[in-house]
Protein backbone atom coordinates (compact mmCIF):
# COMPACT_ATOMS: atom_id res chain seq x y z
CA UNK A 1 0.00 0.00 0.00
CA UNK A 2 2.94 2.36 1.17
CA UNK A 3 5.25 1.22 -2.20
CA UNK A 4 1.52 1.85 -4.46
CA UNK A 5 1.30 5.15 -3.42
CA UNK A 6 4.92 6.04 -3.43
CA UNK A 7 5.14 4.76 -7.06
CA UNK A 8 1.49 7.16 -8.03
CA UNK A 9 3.24 10.10 -6.25
CA UNK A 10 6.38 9.40 -8.15
CA UNK A 11 4.57 9.01 -11.86
CA UNK A 12 2.46 12.11 -11.21
CA UNK A 13 5.77 14.59 -10.07
CA UNK A 14 7.83 12.71 -13.11
CA UNK A 15 5.11 13.57 -15.63
CA UNK A 16 4.22 16.85 -14.28
CA UNK A 17 5.58 18.96 -16.81
CA UNK A 18 3.57 17.19 -19.25
CA UNK A 19 -0.14 17.65 -17.99
CA UNK A 20 0.79 21.30 -15.95
CA UNK A 21 0.67 24.09 -18.75
CA UNK A 22 3.35 26.94 -18.79
CA UNK A 23 6.98 26.72 -17.74
CA UNK A 24 5.46 29.27 -14.71
CA UNK A 25 3.91 26.39 -12.86
CA UNK A 26 7.16 23.71 -13.84
CA UNK A 27 9.37 26.76 -11.82
CA UNK A 28 7.27 26.80 -9.05
CA UNK A 29 7.59 23.15 -8.94
CA UNK A 30 11.32 22.83 -9.11
CA UNK A 31 11.60 25.54 -6.22
CA UNK A 32 8.83 23.21 -4.02
CA UNK A 33 11.41 20.28 -4.45
CA UNK A 34 14.40 21.92 -3.63
CA UNK A 35 13.45 24.05 -0.79
CA UNK A 36 11.95 20.22 0.24
CA UNK A 37 15.31 19.01 0.11
CA UNK A 38 15.95 21.73 2.55
CA UNK A 39 13.45 21.14 5.05
CA UNK A 40 14.69 17.83 4.94
CA UNK A 41 17.96 18.62 6.30
CA UNK A 42 16.68 20.65 8.51
CA UNK A 43 14.23 18.45 9.80
CA UNK A 44 17.13 15.59 11.04
CA UNK A 45 18.85 18.45 13.43
CA UNK A 46 14.93 19.94 14.51
CA UNK A 47 12.63 16.93 14.19
CA UNK A 48 15.24 14.01 14.74
CA UNK A 49 18.00 15.01 16.88
CA UNK A 50 15.76 17.64 18.50
CA UNK A 51 17.76 20.28 17.28
CA UNK A 52 16.07 23.46 16.88
CA UNK A 53 18.20 25.39 14.14
CA UNK A 54 17.87 29.12 12.78
CA UNK A 55 20.74 29.26 11.18
CA UNK A 56 20.84 26.75 8.48
CA UNK A 57 19.76 29.28 5.72
CA UNK A 58 23.74 30.30 6.60
CA UNK A 59 24.53 26.77 5.28
CA UNK A 60 22.19 26.88 2.64
CA UNK A 61 23.67 30.00 1.35
CA UNK A 62 27.31 28.92 2.29
CA UNK A 63 26.88 26.76 -0.41
CA UNK A 64 25.00 28.95 -3.13
CA UNK A 65 27.99 31.56 -2.55
CA UNK A 66 30.71 28.73 -2.97
CA UNK A 67 29.62 27.56 -6.03
CA UNK A 68 29.24 30.83 -7.08
CA UNK A 69 32.92 31.97 -6.66
CA UNK A 70 33.98 28.38 -7.94
CA UNK A 71 31.91 28.69 -11.15
CA UNK A 72 33.01 32.39 -11.81
CA UNK A 73 36.53 31.39 -11.07
CA UNK A 74 36.38 29.60 -14.43
CA UNK A 75 36.04 25.76 -12.95
CA UNK A 76 33.74 23.22 -14.70
CA UNK A 77 30.20 22.03 -12.64
CA UNK A 78 31.84 18.77 -10.88
CA UNK A 79 33.79 20.80 -9.22
CA UNK A 80 31.20 23.56 -8.19
CA UNK A 81 29.36 20.47 -6.67
CA UNK A 82 31.79 19.18 -5.04
CA UNK A 83 33.83 22.04 -4.15
CA UNK A 84 30.47 23.94 -2.56
CA UNK A 85 29.56 20.81 -0.72
CA UNK A 86 32.93 20.34 0.53
CA UNK A 87 33.14 23.93 2.02
CA UNK A 88 29.56 23.48 3.33
CA UNK A 89 30.08 20.19 4.74
CA UNK A 90 33.56 22.54 6.57
CA UNK A 91 31.53 25.04 7.82
CA UNK A 92 29.12 22.73 8.84
CA UNK A 93 31.64 20.94 11.35
CA UNK A 94 32.96 24.62 12.58
CA UNK A 95 28.74 25.16 13.38
CA UNK A 96 28.27 22.39 14.81
CA UNK A 97 31.14 22.47 17.51
CA UNK A 98 30.02 25.97 18.47
CA UNK A 99 26.43 25.50 18.93
CA UNK A 100 26.76 22.05 20.11
CA UNK A 101 28.24 23.59 23.23
CA UNK A 102 24.66 24.20 24.46
CA UNK A 103 20.90 22.46 23.99
CA UNK A 104 17.44 24.05 23.56
CA UNK A 105 17.65 27.78 23.75
CA UNK A 106 21.28 27.48 23.83
CA UNK A 107 21.44 25.87 20.56
CA UNK A 108 18.60 28.13 19.14
CA UNK A 109 20.44 31.27 20.16
CA UNK A 110 24.21 30.27 18.34
CA UNK A 111 22.47 28.74 15.46
CA UNK A 112 20.93 31.69 15.30
CA UNK A 113 24.08 34.15 15.76
CA UNK A 114 26.41 31.50 13.44
CA UNK A 115 23.63 32.61 10.69
CA UNK A 116 23.70 35.82 11.09
CA UNK A 117 27.64 36.21 10.38
CA UNK A 118 26.94 34.65 7.48
CA UNK A 119 24.20 37.10 6.51
CA UNK A 120 26.64 39.97 7.43
CA UNK A 121 29.88 38.71 5.59
CA UNK A 122 27.23 37.77 2.21
CA UNK A 123 25.91 41.62 3.14
CA UNK A 124 29.55 43.81 4.29
CA UNK A 125 32.35 42.12 2.79
CA UNK A 126 31.81 43.05 -0.81
CA UNK A 127 35.04 42.23 -2.36
CA UNK A 128 34.41 38.91 -1.75
CA UNK A 129 30.31 38.84 -2.10
CA UNK A 130 29.67 41.70 -3.70
CA UNK A 131 27.25 42.52 -0.72
CA UNK A 132 23.66 43.29 -1.83
CA UNK A 133 24.25 42.79 -5.45
CA UNK A 134 25.12 40.18 -5.06
CA UNK A 135 26.67 37.34 -7.37
CA UNK A 136 25.45 36.00 -11.07
CA UNK A 137 26.48 33.15 -12.85
CA UNK A 138 25.42 31.87 -16.73
CA UNK A 139 24.57 28.10 -17.32
CA UNK A 140 23.87 25.17 -16.07
CA UNK A 141 25.58 22.16 -15.67
CA UNK A 142 24.65 19.39 -19.19
CA UNK A 143 24.80 15.88 -17.20
CA UNK A 144 25.35 13.19 -19.54
CA UNK A 145 25.50 16.06 -22.68
CA UNK A 146 21.76 16.83 -21.70
CA UNK A 147 21.77 20.84 -21.03
CA UNK A 148 19.50 21.80 -17.88
CA UNK A 149 18.45 24.91 -19.19
CA UNK A 150 15.17 24.48 -19.90
CA UNK A 151 12.34 25.04 -17.30
CA UNK A 152 11.28 21.05 -18.08
CA UNK A 153 14.70 19.60 -17.83
CA UNK A 154 15.90 21.56 -14.71
CA UNK A 155 12.75 20.42 -12.99
CA UNK A 156 13.31 16.57 -13.66
CA UNK A 157 17.29 17.07 -12.16
CA UNK A 158 16.36 18.44 -9.29
CA UNK A 159 13.27 15.39 -9.03
CA UNK A 160 15.74 12.99 -9.61
CA UNK A 161 18.45 15.08 -6.57
CA UNK A 162 14.88 14.71 -4.82
CA UNK A 163 13.88 11.66 -4.57
CA UNK A 164 17.61 10.33 -3.38
CA UNK A 165 17.25 12.49 -0.59
CA UNK A 166 14.46 11.19 0.29
CA UNK A 167 15.40 7.80 0.04
CA UNK A 168 18.58 8.36 2.25
CA UNK A 169 16.19 9.83 4.70
CA UNK A 170 14.12 6.75 4.45
CA UNK A 171 17.07 4.60 4.80
CA UNK A 172 18.41 6.83 7.49
CA UNK A 173 15.36 6.92 9.70
CA UNK A 174 14.60 3.28 9.95
CA UNK A 175 18.74 2.69 10.91
CA UNK A 176 20.12 2.13 14.31
CA UNK A 177 22.21 5.57 13.77
CA UNK A 178 18.66 7.10 12.86
CA UNK A 179 17.47 5.37 16.11
CA UNK A 180 20.65 6.57 18.44
CA UNK A 181 19.95 9.70 16.89
CA UNK A 182 16.11 10.16 18.03
CA UNK A 183 17.19 8.62 21.64
CA UNK A 184 19.60 11.29 22.32
CA UNK A 185 16.61 13.66 21.52
CA UNK A 186 14.05 11.89 23.75
CA UNK A 187 16.80 10.86 26.66
CA UNK A 188 19.95 12.57 26.34
CA UNK A 189 21.34 11.39 29.73
CA UNK A 190 20.05 7.65 29.31
CA UNK A 191 22.19 7.30 26.18
CA UNK A 192 25.40 8.52 27.43
CA UNK A 193 24.95 6.22 30.37
CA UNK A 194 23.38 3.53 27.56
CA UNK A 195 26.99 4.17 25.74
CA UNK A 196 26.31 5.62 23.04
CA UNK A 197 28.69 9.00 22.32
CA UNK A 198 25.64 11.96 22.26
CA UNK A 199 27.78 14.45 21.17
CA UNK A 200 29.39 12.69 18.55
CA UNK A 201 25.69 11.58 17.50
CA UNK A 202 24.70 14.89 17.09
CA UNK A 203 27.53 16.37 15.11
CA UNK A 204 27.32 13.73 12.65
CA UNK A 205 23.59 14.35 12.61
CA UNK A 206 24.23 18.15 12.16
CA UNK A 207 26.49 17.66 8.97
CA UNK A 208 23.85 15.00 7.38
CA UNK A 209 21.90 17.65 7.86
CA UNK A 210 24.39 20.31 6.45
CA UNK A 211 24.60 18.27 4.03
CA UNK A 212 21.51 18.05 2.25
CA UNK A 213 21.20 22.47 2.93
CA UNK A 214 24.09 22.47 0.63
CA UNK A 215 22.18 20.47 -1.85
CA UNK A 216 19.63 22.54 -1.84
CA UNK A 217 21.71 25.89 -2.07
CA UNK A 218 23.43 24.29 -4.95
CA UNK A 219 20.16 23.90 -7.07
CA UNK A 220 18.87 27.42 -5.63
CA UNK A 221 21.72 29.02 -7.19
CA UNK A 222 21.16 27.11 -10.47
CA UNK A 223 17.93 27.51 -10.57
CA UNK A 224 17.85 31.89 -9.92
CA UNK A 225 21.38 31.59 -11.64
CA UNK A 226 21.94 34.35 -8.91
CA UNK A 227 22.40 34.60 -5.17
CA UNK A 228 22.46 37.68 -2.87
CA UNK A 229 22.33 38.15 1.38
CA UNK A 230 18.38 37.62 1.11
CA UNK A 231 19.16 33.95 0.87
CA UNK A 232 21.01 33.68 3.98
CA UNK A 233 19.22 35.62 5.86
CA UNK A 234 17.23 35.01 9.28
CA UNK A 235 13.71 35.06 7.36
CA UNK A 236 15.14 32.39 5.39
CA UNK A 237 16.47 30.37 8.26
CA UNK A 238 12.87 31.01 9.89
CA UNK A 239 10.73 29.48 7.02
CA UNK A 240 13.00 26.11 6.52
CA UNK A 241 12.03 26.15 10.29
CA UNK A 242 8.65 26.93 9.82
CA UNK A 243 8.34 24.15 6.45
CA UNK A 244 9.50 21.50 8.74
CA UNK A 245 7.07 22.52 12.01
CA UNK A 246 3.59 23.60 9.59
CA UNK A 247 4.54 20.02 7.90
CA UNK A 248 5.09 17.53 10.78
CA UNK A 249 8.68 17.38 12.12
CA UNK A 250 10.08 14.34 12.54
CA UNK A 251 8.52 12.77 9.69
CA UNK A 252 9.46 11.77 6.15
CA UNK A 253 6.62 13.74 4.26
CA UNK A 254 6.04 16.31 6.44
CA UNK A 255 8.99 18.90 5.37
CA UNK A 256 7.91 18.08 1.96
CA UNK A 257 4.22 19.35 2.33
CA UNK A 258 5.47 21.94 4.28
CA UNK A 259 8.06 23.14 1.90
CA UNK A 260 5.03 23.12 -0.81
CA UNK A 261 3.06 24.98 1.25
CA UNK A 262 5.11 27.74 1.79
CA UNK A 263 6.42 28.52 -1.69
CA UNK A 264 3.09 27.98 -2.80
CA UNK A 265 1.84 30.69 -1.20
CA UNK A 266 4.83 33.00 -1.91
CA UNK A 267 4.78 32.50 -5.72
CA UNK A 268 1.03 31.62 -6.52
CA UNK A 269 -1.15 33.51 -3.49
CA UNK A 270 0.75 36.42 -3.92
CA UNK A 271 -0.22 36.83 -7.39
CA UNK A 272 -3.78 37.10 -6.54
CA UNK A 273 -4.01 38.44 -2.87
CA UNK A 274 -1.65 41.41 -1.95
CA UNK A 275 -1.19 40.28 1.43
CA UNK A 276 -0.05 36.98 1.13
CA UNK A 277 1.95 36.96 4.10
CA UNK A 278 -1.21 37.48 6.23
CA UNK A 279 -2.77 34.50 4.49
CA UNK A 280 0.76 32.66 5.36
CA UNK A 281 0.44 33.52 8.54
CA UNK A 282 -3.05 33.04 9.46
CA UNK A 283 -2.07 29.19 8.15
CA UNK A 284 -0.21 28.54 10.31
CA UNK A 285 -1.61 30.00 13.09
CA UNK A 286 -4.82 27.29 11.99
CA UNK A 287 -2.20 24.46 11.61
CA UNK A 288 -0.57 25.17 15.43
CA UNK A 289 -4.30 25.40 16.74
CA UNK A 290 -6.01 22.71 15.01
CA UNK A 291 -3.18 20.26 14.32
CA UNK A 292 -0.26 21.30 16.60
CA UNK A 293 2.03 18.06 15.37
CA UNK A 294 1.80 19.20 11.84
CA UNK A 295 -0.46 18.88 8.21
CA UNK A 296 0.82 15.51 7.81
CA UNK A 297 0.22 13.46 11.01
CA UNK A 298 -2.65 15.85 11.88
CA UNK A 299 -4.63 15.21 8.23
CA UNK A 300 -3.32 11.48 9.25
CA UNK A 301 -5.20 11.48 12.55
CA UNK A 302 -8.48 12.93 10.84
CA UNK A 303 -8.25 10.05 7.84
CA UNK A 304 -8.04 7.37 10.82
CA UNK A 305 -10.60 8.96 13.03
CA UNK A 306 -12.85 9.65 9.84
CA UNK A 307 -12.44 5.78 8.94
CA UNK A 308 -12.87 4.75 12.15
CA UNK A 309 -16.40 6.17 12.42
CA UNK B 1 40.10 -8.66 43.56
CA UNK B 2 37.09 -6.08 44.37
CA UNK B 3 34.42 -5.72 41.39
CA UNK B 4 34.14 -1.97 42.22
CA UNK B 5 36.33 -0.01 44.63
CA UNK B 6 35.42 3.44 45.99
CA UNK B 7 38.58 5.17 47.92
CA UNK B 8 37.69 8.46 49.93
CA UNK B 9 35.15 9.56 47.41
CA UNK B 10 34.32 13.43 47.39
CA UNK B 11 31.71 15.32 46.05
CA UNK B 12 30.34 19.18 47.20
CA UNK B 13 27.66 20.84 45.55
CA UNK B 14 28.48 24.89 46.70
CA UNK B 15 29.05 24.14 50.45
CA UNK B 16 27.18 21.27 50.65
CA UNK B 17 29.41 18.19 50.89
CA UNK B 18 26.94 15.23 49.55
CA UNK B 19 29.57 12.77 49.19
CA UNK B 20 32.40 12.86 52.44
CA UNK B 21 35.41 10.22 51.74
CA UNK B 22 33.07 7.61 51.50
CA UNK B 23 34.95 4.23 51.05
CA UNK B 24 33.54 0.98 49.15
CA UNK B 25 34.85 -2.46 48.51
CA UNK B 26 32.22 -4.76 46.60
CA UNK B 27 33.41 -8.17 45.80
CA UNK B 28 32.71 -10.19 42.57
CA UNK B 29 29.19 -11.74 43.41
CA UNK B 30 28.60 -10.12 46.17
CA UNK B 31 25.03 -8.26 46.82
CA UNK B 32 25.29 -5.16 48.52
CA UNK B 33 22.90 -2.70 50.04
CA UNK B 34 22.97 0.98 50.61
CA UNK B 35 20.53 2.24 52.76
CA UNK B 36 19.86 5.85 54.11
CA UNK B 37 17.45 8.59 54.50
CA UNK B 38 16.35 11.19 51.96
CA UNK B 39 19.68 13.11 51.29
CA UNK B 40 21.62 10.73 52.70
CA UNK B 41 23.94 10.80 49.21
CA UNK B 42 23.37 7.55 48.02
CA UNK B 43 22.13 8.49 44.09
CA UNK B 44 24.95 11.04 44.30
CA UNK B 45 26.97 8.27 44.94
CA UNK B 46 25.80 5.93 42.24
CA UNK B 47 26.20 8.97 39.87
CA UNK B 48 30.08 9.45 40.91
CA UNK B 49 30.62 5.59 40.13
CA UNK B 50 29.09 5.90 36.61
CA UNK B 51 31.00 9.02 36.00
CA UNK B 52 27.76 11.62 35.41
CA UNK B 53 28.87 13.78 37.77
CA UNK B 54 32.86 13.87 38.73
CA UNK B 55 34.29 13.59 41.94
CA UNK B 56 36.42 16.48 43.83
CA UNK B 57 38.65 13.53 44.95
CA UNK B 58 39.12 10.50 45.21
CA UNK B 59 38.87 7.29 43.22
CA UNK B 60 36.44 4.49 41.88
CA UNK B 61 37.92 1.21 40.23
CA UNK B 62 35.87 -1.42 38.33
CA UNK B 63 38.14 -5.06 38.76
CA UNK B 64 40.87 -3.61 40.73
CA UNK B 65 41.35 -0.78 37.30
CA UNK B 66 41.08 2.68 38.08
CA UNK B 67 38.28 4.36 36.28
CA UNK B 68 37.94 8.19 37.87
CA UNK B 69 39.03 9.49 34.58
CA UNK B 70 37.19 7.65 32.10
CA UNK B 71 34.23 9.00 30.91
CA UNK B 72 30.56 7.78 31.60
CA UNK B 73 29.70 6.53 28.62
CA UNK B 74 32.96 4.15 28.18
CA UNK B 75 32.12 2.89 31.51
CA UNK B 76 29.43 1.27 30.29
CA UNK B 77 31.52 -0.82 27.67
CA UNK B 78 33.54 -1.22 30.52
CA UNK B 79 30.86 -3.24 32.73
CA UNK B 80 28.85 -1.05 34.42
CA UNK B 81 25.04 -0.91 34.14
CA UNK B 82 22.36 1.07 36.05
CA UNK B 83 18.98 2.04 36.50
CA UNK B 84 17.75 4.80 37.76
CA UNK B 85 15.56 6.05 40.58
CA UNK B 86 13.36 8.35 38.36
CA UNK B 87 12.38 5.84 35.44
CA UNK B 88 14.24 6.99 32.23
CA UNK B 89 12.76 5.27 29.28
CA UNK B 90 11.80 6.10 25.48
CA UNK B 91 8.40 7.62 26.13
CA UNK B 92 7.53 7.57 22.59
CA UNK B 93 8.84 4.08 21.84
CA UNK B 94 7.70 0.38 22.36
CA UNK B 95 9.11 -1.66 24.79
CA UNK B 96 10.76 -3.51 22.91
CA UNK B 97 12.65 -1.01 21.20
CA UNK B 98 13.84 0.46 24.01
CA UNK B 99 15.40 -2.75 25.12
CA UNK B 100 16.98 -2.81 21.49
CA UNK B 101 18.19 0.61 22.12
CA UNK B 102 20.05 -0.91 25.37
CA UNK B 103 22.07 -3.31 23.35
CA UNK B 104 22.44 -0.87 20.63
CA UNK B 105 24.64 0.80 22.99
CA UNK B 106 27.37 -1.86 23.33
CA UNK B 107 27.55 -2.45 19.50
CA UNK B 108 29.38 -0.72 16.88
CA UNK B 109 26.23 -0.88 14.86
CA UNK B 110 24.60 2.27 16.36
CA UNK B 111 26.85 4.10 13.75
CA UNK B 112 25.37 2.77 10.81
CA UNK B 113 22.84 4.76 8.56
CA UNK B 114 22.79 2.07 6.00
CA UNK B 115 20.40 -0.77 7.36
CA UNK B 116 17.36 -1.54 8.61
CA UNK B 117 17.58 -1.72 12.63
CA UNK B 118 14.04 -3.65 12.69
CA UNK B 119 15.82 -6.25 10.20
CA UNK B 120 17.91 -7.06 12.66
CA UNK B 121 16.86 -10.24 13.80
CA UNK B 122 20.05 -11.11 16.33
CA UNK B 123 19.38 -7.81 17.77
CA UNK B 124 15.51 -7.85 18.49
CA UNK B 125 15.36 -11.56 19.46
CA UNK B 126 18.06 -10.74 22.03
CA UNK B 127 15.64 -8.17 23.27
CA UNK B 128 12.84 -10.31 23.08
CA UNK B 129 14.74 -12.87 25.56
CA UNK B 130 15.69 -9.93 27.83
CA UNK B 131 11.97 -8.96 28.40
CA UNK B 132 10.98 -12.12 28.78
CA UNK B 133 13.81 -12.47 31.76
CA UNK B 134 11.59 -9.97 33.45
CA UNK B 135 8.19 -10.98 32.13
CA UNK B 136 7.44 -8.84 29.71
CA UNK B 137 7.60 -10.36 26.78
CA UNK B 138 4.10 -10.13 25.91
CA UNK B 139 3.75 -6.69 25.63
CA UNK B 140 7.29 -6.58 23.85
CA UNK B 141 5.15 -4.61 20.96
CA UNK B 142 3.40 -2.29 23.30
CA UNK B 143 4.61 1.23 23.17
CA UNK B 144 5.80 2.27 26.52
CA UNK B 145 2.66 4.97 27.21
CA UNK B 146 0.41 2.57 27.57
CA UNK B 147 2.41 0.47 29.85
CA UNK B 148 1.72 0.47 33.42
CA UNK B 149 4.32 1.89 36.57
CA UNK B 150 5.30 -1.50 37.50
CA UNK B 151 5.44 -2.63 34.40
CA UNK B 152 7.97 0.13 33.34
CA UNK B 153 10.10 -0.43 36.42
CA UNK B 154 10.74 -3.90 35.21
CA UNK B 155 11.59 -2.40 31.98
CA UNK B 156 14.08 -0.36 33.34
CA UNK B 157 15.71 -3.10 35.23
CA UNK B 158 15.73 -4.75 31.67
CA UNK B 159 17.50 -1.92 29.98
CA UNK B 160 20.48 -2.14 32.24
CA UNK B 161 20.19 -6.44 31.85
CA UNK B 162 20.41 -6.13 28.55
CA UNK B 163 23.77 -4.77 28.41
CA UNK B 164 25.12 -8.09 30.17
CA UNK B 165 26.67 -6.00 32.94
CA UNK B 166 29.30 -7.24 35.64
CA UNK B 167 28.40 -4.62 38.09
CA UNK B 168 24.83 -3.83 38.17
CA UNK B 169 23.64 -0.26 40.05
CA UNK B 170 20.02 -0.81 40.94
CA UNK B 171 18.50 2.91 42.23
CA UNK B 172 15.30 2.42 44.44
CA UNK B 173 13.97 -0.53 41.95
CA UNK B 174 10.91 -0.86 44.48
CA UNK B 175 9.85 3.17 44.11
CA UNK B 176 6.50 3.36 44.02
CA UNK B 177 5.36 -0.22 43.91
CA UNK B 178 2.94 -2.23 45.83
CA UNK B 179 3.71 -4.76 47.49
CA UNK B 180 2.79 -7.48 45.21
CA UNK B 181 4.85 -5.70 42.63
CA UNK B 182 8.19 -5.70 45.13
CA UNK B 183 8.09 -9.26 45.24
CA UNK B 184 8.37 -9.51 41.70
CA UNK B 185 10.84 -7.64 41.38
CA UNK B 186 12.87 -8.97 44.41
CA UNK B 187 12.28 -12.40 42.82
CA UNK B 188 13.58 -10.79 39.28
CA UNK B 189 16.38 -9.35 41.47
CA UNK B 190 17.50 -12.88 43.06
CA UNK B 191 17.39 -14.64 39.77
CA UNK B 192 20.06 -12.44 38.09
CA UNK B 193 22.96 -14.88 38.09
CA UNK B 194 25.99 -14.69 40.22
CA UNK B 195 28.36 -13.24 37.68
CA UNK B 196 26.68 -9.97 38.39
CA UNK B 197 27.52 -8.03 41.34
CA UNK B 198 24.85 -5.86 42.15
CA UNK B 199 25.02 -2.94 44.70
CA UNK B 200 21.49 -1.57 45.47
CA UNK B 201 20.59 1.80 47.07
CA UNK B 202 17.15 1.49 48.66
CA UNK B 203 15.08 4.11 51.00
CA UNK B 204 12.98 1.45 52.35
CA UNK B 205 14.71 -0.52 54.68
CA UNK B 206 11.92 -3.59 55.17
CA UNK B 207 11.91 -4.35 51.34
CA UNK B 208 15.56 -4.85 50.24
CA UNK B 209 16.75 -6.59 53.44
CA UNK B 210 15.99 -10.37 52.20
CA UNK B 211 18.38 -9.11 49.34
CA UNK B 212 21.67 -8.19 50.56
CA UNK B 213 24.46 -9.83 52.14
CA UNK B 214 26.37 -7.05 53.48
CA UNK B 215 24.45 -3.60 53.84
CA UNK B 216 26.26 0.30 53.91
CA UNK B 217 24.23 3.02 55.52
CA UNK B 218 24.67 6.47 54.51
CA UNK B 219 23.95 9.29 56.51
CA UNK B 220 24.98 13.25 55.10
CA UNK B 221 27.07 12.04 52.70
CA UNK B 222 29.04 9.32 55.15
CA UNK B 223 29.26 6.25 55.54
CA UNK B 224 28.04 5.66 59.14
CA UNK B 225 27.34 1.54 59.54
CA UNK B 226 28.77 -1.15 57.43
CA UNK B 227 29.10 -4.84 58.05
CA UNK B 228 27.00 -7.98 57.25
CA UNK B 229 23.24 -7.89 57.95
CA UNK B 230 23.02 -9.09 61.25
CA UNK B 231 25.73 -6.65 62.05
CA UNK B 232 24.15 -3.67 60.57
CA UNK B 233 20.50 -4.24 61.54
CA UNK B 234 21.33 -4.60 65.31
CA UNK B 235 23.92 -1.88 65.19
CA UNK B 236 22.39 1.29 67.52
CA UNK B 237 23.53 3.74 64.79
CA UNK B 238 21.16 2.19 62.48
CA UNK B 239 18.29 2.26 64.42
CA UNK B 240 19.14 6.20 65.62
CA UNK B 241 18.84 6.75 62.47
CA UNK B 242 15.90 5.04 60.95
CA UNK B 243 13.99 5.70 63.97
CA UNK B 244 15.71 9.13 65.64
CA UNK B 245 15.78 7.50 68.70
Amino acid sequence: MRRLAAIVALVILATLPLWVSGTYYVNIASQVLFYAIFALGVNVLAGHAGLVTLGHAGLFGIAAYAAAKIMNAGYGHLSVATGALVVTLMAAGIFAVLALRGTGLGFVMITVALGQIVWGVAYRWISLTNGDNGITITGRPSPLGLSLTTPTRFYWATLIVFVVAVVSMAIFVASPFGASVRGTRDQPRRMNALGYHVWMIRFLAFLFSAFWSGVAGLLYLYYNQFVSPQAVALTASAEALLMVIAGGSATLLGPIAGAGLVVVMKNVASAYIERWNFVLGAIFVAIVVFMPEGLVPGVARLARRARGR
Amino acid sequence: MTALGVRGLEKRFGGLRVTAEVSLSVEPGERRLIIGPNGAGKTTLFNLITGELRPDGGSVTLFDRDITGVASRRRTHLGIARTYQIITLFQGETLLRNITLSLLGLSPLRWNPFVRLAKRDGLVAQARATLARVGLDDLADRPLAQTSYGERRRAEIAMALAQNPKVLLLDEPFAGLSIEERRDVLRLVNEIPRNVTIVMIEHDMDVALDFAERITVLHFGKVVVEGTRGEVVAHPRTKEIYLGE
